[in-house]
């Protein structure tokens, strides 16, 4: 960290010194992991690298992965009973590392079955798949909400399904993590396995949607 | 009687908060060095959630996610006598001198 | 493995103020194993320094959800809701009707 000559207090501080401004918004426990970052490293505990090293492995996962995997299990129903039957078999033949998770289900939504993830105990989410979760899932109104109001909680997305369909809601209480396979939607027939994954989102991998329709693509 | 963090099925009539925010740097932090923590087998998951789940529920309610698992990881780091909080506090301090914040 | 897929179960109603992975909305309830799911160390005591040893087995527990929230459920009676619950848990139950 630089040395900035400045008045404390001044108020036009962010002006000229954008790196202060943003050292001001650190909240006091921002400041406390920093501390322990500083003293583990001196101390040996932990090096910086090991600490970079995580950084880079979260951000290389992305739900991009989830929806290769859907969009092959869509054009190829062997691939499908594959990513089933044996999902980190089938992470594998794709060039996923899966390695970071215990043990991991595919959830495959059907004309009769919608299926929704949540953890009400933390925010437990497949993470060396997808990346980190996004800010609601994480929220204390989704944990409270998700496993008691299913339905209600879907329609905040948009997601409406009749009652013909059975909403089945996953709580992630231990080591497995859930991947929601969703519907393949009407009108793709012609679409490529790429364009087919843009269809994909992280939305329904977790199950609040259902995969975007084709004319939303861009 | 639920424990605070045990929140399946909460009375709760909040509708979600759609909107995402960019991790600051401190939490991108926060989450890498708990998790490295793991990898170098200094705690497990389940320490790590029982650090948390054991705060005040006050606190567990007030704490965004990363401060949350602050408070776990020093809650953890000060049990098994890796760090004292006393030392945090004065590197803290420390910090905040440097970058003439308070 | 105590239990097999289709067996009928209860959750039982400890209420520890120690680490668990049962959420307390499904204790007491009625539901069935859906699947068993392997056996994992144990987290109560991997969470207090122990090796979680020996493996407990994991079952895929289903319930309706109108077993689970009675009144309170409003939406699709068909729906259900599925948690993993260590076999230390459970206990089995002679039949599936309805609530606790």
């Amino acid at each position: 960290m630089s040395e900035h000559d400045h008045v404390h207090g001044d108020h036009d501080v962010s002006q000229h010194d954008p790196e202060a401004a943003e050292r001001n918004k650190v909240p006091f426990y921002g400041k406390r992991i920093y501390a322990i970052r500083e003293l583990l490293i001196a101390r040996g505990v932990l090096s910086r690298e090991d600490i970079q090293r995580q950084i880079e492995y979260m951000d290389a996962r992305s739900p991009a992965n989830g929806a290769r995997l859907v969009a092959r299990a869509w054009v190829d129903p062997a691939f499908k009973q594959r990513l089933l039957s044996d999902p980190k078999a089938a992470c594998a033949e794709m060039g996923i590392d899966a390695s970071g998770l215990t043990e991991f289900v595919v959830l495959e939504n059907t004309e009769t079955v919608h299926n929704l993830v949540v953890c009400t105990l933390c925010s437990c989410y497949p993470r060396p798949i997808l990346g980190r979760p996004p800010d609601w899932y994480k929220s204390f109104a989704y944990r409270s909400r998700a496993v008691v109001e299913p339905r209600a909680v879907m329609a905040e997305f948009g997601t409406r399904l009749p009652d013909s369909v059975e909403v089945r809601v996953f709580d992630s209480s231990a080591d497995i993590r859930y991947l929601v396979l969703p519907l393949r939607p009407p009108g793709t027939e012609s679409l490529s396995e790429a364009e087919l994954a843009e269809l994909v989102t992280r939305d329904s991998l977790i199950g609040v949607t259902e995969a975007q329709a084709p004319a939303f693509v861009h | 009687m639920a424990r605070t963090h045990d929140m399946g099925g909460r009375p709760d009539d909040a509708p979600l908060n759609l909107e995402e925010h960019t991790l600051a740097d401190w939490e991108v932090v926060a989450d890498a060095l708990s998790v490295a923590l793991g990898t170098r087998g200094l705690r497990t998951t389940d320490e790590h959630r029982r650090a948390m789940e054991n705060m005040p529920a006050d606190d567990y309610l007030a704490l965004s996610y990363y401060e949350r698992w602050v408070v776990g990881t020093e809650a953890l780091l000060v049990e098994k006598g890796i760090l004292t909080r006393e030392e945090i506090d004065r590197k803290m301090a420390e910090i905040e001198a440097t970058w003439g914040v308070s | 493995m105590k239990f097999r897929p289709g067996d009928l179960v209860r959750v039982q109603t400890f209420a520890p103020t120690t680490h668990v992975r049962t959420p307390a909305y499904v204790r007491g309830k009625q539901g069935w194993i859906e699947r068993v799911q392997g056996e994992f160390r144990n987290p109560e005591s991997l969470a207090y320094a122990g090796d979680g040893l020996p493996p407990q087995p994991l079952y895929m527990v289903g319930f309706r959800q109108v077993d689970l929230w009675q009144d309170r459920y409003a939406e699709s009676p068909a729906d259900s809701l599925y948690v993993d619950i260590y076999e230390h848990w459970l206990e089995p139950s002679a039949s599936l009707e309805g609530t606790q």
